[in-house]
C-alpha cells in the first residue's frame, strides 16, 4: 500500500503500469517537429463533424478507444474513465464518455488535466479499487479559440507571449502488470497566483505553480534534476520555461539538460508562426504519449517528470479583473531502470 | 491625403494596442466617442477637409457621422433630435453591416487558422 | 532548502517585468499605416465614383459606408480579413471595414448555434460597445447642443 511522502507527494508501490496509449493530432502539428511521434494525424481539423466541438469529441472518442485496443482489451474491461478538457462543462469529455460503456469520473484541470487525470488514475489503482484505468484529454484550437478568445474570422494580431491552444487528444491506460513505463510518484499541486492579468500571457502565468510543484516533488521526494533524463512541463511556452528555470535555481535547483516544455517542442514558432509555443490539455498529452514515452520504450528515457499545468481562468473571471491563476501536478514514470 | 491621414489614424490605433492593455474592441469604442466628441466641436472638421476619405474611413468618422447628424437633427426638430439624430445619420452603414453580416454567415463557415 | 515563497515572488515580478518580449512596434506602425491609407484611398475612389455619378454631397457617406462595409463582410466571408488583420493589425481594425469584420465574424462563427440565437443574438458581441457608446455620447451632445446651441 502506497505513502504519503512529504507535503504533497505520494508513492506509489504498485507501480501501475502505462499499456496502452493513442494520440490524434490536427493537420498543424502534424507539420510540427515531433510528427514522428503522433499515433494519427488529422488531414482536416474538423474532422468530419458539424462543428469544432464535436470534432474535439471525436477526436477524443478515438484517442481512448484506440488507446484501449492498444492495451488489448475492451471497453467493459477498463473500469474508470478519468477525463476532462477545456470546454465549458466538459462537453468533449462528457460526449465522448456518452459514446463509452465505461464509469466516468470527469476533471477539471485546465491544460494540467493530464498529469492530473494520471494522478487520480494511479491513486485509485494502488488502492487496490481498480484493475484497468483509462486517463485521457483533449484540445481543439478553434473549438478553445471560440469560447476563450476572438472568433477565427476577426482580423486581430497575436501577441508574442501568446501560445497556439493544440489541436489534439491523447489517452493513457494504466493496467497492473507488463514489462512497460510505470508509474512511481505523484505530486499534486496547489494553485498559485502571482498577479498576472494578461491572458496573452498564460505561461508565465502559469510558471509559479510550476516552481511550486517541482520545487515541493523534489523536497519531499529527495530528488534532484539531475534523477530523472527529462521533466517535462506542459505549456508553459519558451518564456514560461525560462522563468521556471531561472526560479528554480533560487531552490538551487539546476534544471539544465534536464527539462523541456511540451508547449515549446510541438511547434516550429518560425515555420508555424505560433508565438511562444503550444498550449491546451492536448499539449502534454499528446507529447507525453507521443515523444515522451515512445522514448521510454526506445530506452532514452528511463525517468521523466511529467508535469503538466493549467491556467484556472474563465472567461468571466478575466473581464471581472482577476488574475490568473496556476497549477501544475508531476508524475513521475520509470521504464528499464531496474 | 486620404493615404496619409488615414494612415496617421490608423498608427495611432496601433500605438494603443501594442503599448496599452487595450483591447482592440475598447480601442474601437475609444475612437468611436472621440470621434463624437471632435465632430461636435468642429476640430474632425478639419481632419476631414483635409483627408477626406482619410477621415470619414477609419472609426473615428463613424463618430463624426453620428455628431454631424445629431447636431442637424437638433437645428431641425428641437430636443427630440438628440435621440433620433444619431441613428438616421449612420443607418445606411450599420443597416449594412447587420444586413450583409447576416448573409456572410448564411453563405460562408469559418475557417481554421493555419 | 528553506527558501521563502516571497523570495520567489520578488524574482518572479522582476522577471515579468524585463524579460516579456514587446511587439515589433514600428514594423506594425508601418504596416498599419499603408494598409489603412490604402483602405482610404479605396473609400476615397468610390466616394469619387458616386460623386460622378451625381449623387449629392451630403448623401455621398452614407453611399461609401454602405459599400466599404459590403467589402469588409465578403472579405470576412472568403476568410482573408484575419489574414490582413493579422500583418496590418490597427490598419485592418480601424477602417469601416474592421467594424464590418467586427461584425461578420462572430455572426459566421456561431453560426452553429442556430440563426437565432447563434448568429443573430452574436453578431454584436464584438461590435456592440461600438454602438452603444457611439450612439450614446452622441444622444449627450445633442442634448448639450440643444441646450447650449453653439
Amino acid at each position: 500500500m502506497g505513502k504519503r511522502i512529504g507535503a504533497q507527494t505520494v508513492e506509489i508501490e504498485s507501480k501501475p503500469r502505462i499499456i496502452g496509449t493513442y494520440n490524434i493530432v490536427g493537420p498543424k502539428e502534424g507539420q510540427g517537429p515531433l510528427k514522428e511521434y503522433f499515433d494519427d494525424i488529422l488531414e482536416d481539423d474538423l474532422n468530419g463533424a458539424e462543428s469544432f466541438e464535436k470534432a474535439e469529441t471525436s477526436l477524443l472518442y478515438t484517442a481512448i478507444s484506440e488507446s484501449i485496443k492498444k492495451a488489448k482489451l475492451k471497453e467493459v474491461d477498463i473500469n474508470y474513465l478519468l477525463a476532462g478538457d477545456l470546454l465549458n462543462q466538459l462537453s468533449s469529455s462528457c460526449f465522448a464518455a456518452r459514446d463509452l460503456n465505461i464509469p466516468f469520473i470527469g476533471l477539471y484541470g485546465a491544460c494540467s488535466t493530464m498529469a492530473e487525470s494520471l494522478s487520480v488514475g494511479s491513486m485509485i489503482m494502488e488502492g487496490g479499487l481498480a484493475n484497468y484505468v483509462v486517463a485521457a484529454t483533449s484540445s481543439h484550437f478553434s473549438s478553445a479559440e471560440r469560447q476563450f478568445r476572438l472568433p477565427l474570422e476577426m482580423g486581430s494580431q497575436r501577441a508574442p507571449t501568446a501560445q497556439w491552444t493544440v489541436t489534439g487528444a491523447g489517452a493513457m491506460v494504466l493496467g497492473r502488470k507488463g514489462n512497460l513505463p510505470y508509474i512511481t510518484h505523484v505530486t499534486t499541486g496547489k494553485v498559485k497566483d502571482y498577479g498576472i492579468i494578461d491572458v496573452n500571457n498564460m505561461g508565465v502565468a502559469m510558471a509559479p505553480a510550476a516552481v511550486d510543484t517541482i520545487k515541493q516533488h523534489f523536497m519531499d521526494t529527495g530528488r534532484k534534476p539531475s534523477d530523472y533524463d527529462m521533466i517535462a512541463t506542459g505549456d508553459l511556452g519558451v518564456i514560461g520555461r525560462e522563468f521556471t528555470e531561472k526560479l528554480l535555481l533560487e531552490y538551487k535547483y539546476d534544471m539544465k539538460g534536464h527539462y523541456m516544455d511540451c508547449g515549446e517542442k510541438i511547434f516550429d514558432p518560425l515555420k508555424q508562426g505560433t508565438n511562444a509555443g503550444g498550449s491546451g490539455c492536448g499539449c502534454s498529452a499528446v507529447v507525453a504519449t507521443g515523444y515522451l514515452l515512445k522514448n521510454m520504450l526506445k530506452g532514452k528515457f528511463k525517468r521523466i517528470l511529467l508535469v503538466s499545468t493549467g491556467a484556472l481562468l474563465s472567461s468571466t473571471s478575466s473581464l471581472q479583473g482577476e488574475t490568473i491563476p496556476g497549477i501544475a501536478h508531476a508524475v513521475s514514470i520509470e521504464f528499464g531502470g531496474e | 491625403m486620404a493615404f496619409v491621414v488615414g494612415g496617421i489614424i490608423c498608427v495611432i490605433g496601433q500605438i494603443l494596442m501594442d503599448t496599452t492593455k487595450l483591447t482592440p474592441a475598447r480601442i474601437l469604442v475609444v475612437f468611436v466617442t472621440a470621434g463624437v466628441i471632435l465632430g461636435a466641436c468642429g476640430i474632425y472638421d478639419v481632419i476631414i477637409k483635409y483627408g477626406k476619405a482619410g477621415g470619414t474611413i477609419p472609426l473615428p468618422g463613424f463618430g463624426y457621422s453620428l455628431a454631424k447628424s445629431v447636431m442637424k437633427e437638433v437645428d431641425e426638430f428641437g430636443l427630440i433630435g438628440a435621440f433620433t439624430g444619431g441613428i438616421k445619420g449612420t443607418a445606411g452603414g450599420i443597416t449594412a453591416a447587420i444586413f450583409f453580416g447576416y448573409i456572410m454567415a448564411l453563405i460562408f463557415n469559418p475557417k481554421t487558422k493555419e | 532548502m528553506k527558501v521563502e515563497e516571497k523570495t520567489i515572488r520578488k524574482k518572479f515580478d522582476k522577471l515579468n517585468s524585463d524579460s516579456i518580449p514587446k511587439p515589433n512596434l514600428l514594423l506594425h506602425c508601418f504596416n498599419a499605416f499603408w494598409v489603412g491609407g490604402l483602405i482610404c484611398i479605396i473609400g476615397q475612389f468610390i466616394s469619387d465614383v458616386f460623386s460622378g455619378m451625381g449623387v449629392p454631397k451630403d448623401e455621398l457617406g452614407t453611399y461609401v459606408s454602405i459599400v466599404m462595409v459590403f467589402l469588409g463582410a465578403v472579405f470576412t466571408g472568403i476568410g482573408v480579413y484575419d489574414k490582413l488583420g493579422d500583418f496590418a493589425g490597427a490598419g485592418s481594425v480601424v477602417p469601416i471595414t474592421g467594424f464590418a469584420n467586427s461584425i461578420v465574424s462572430p455572426a459566421m462563427e456561431f453560426k452553429k448555434e442556430g440563426f437565432v440565437f447563434g448568429v443573430a443574438a452574436k453578431m454584436f458581441t464584438i461590435a456592440g460597445p461600438v454602438l452603444v457608446y457611439g450612439i450614446g455620447s452622441s444622444v449627450i451632445i445633442g442634448i448639450l447642443y440643444y441646450f447650449l446651441r453653439w
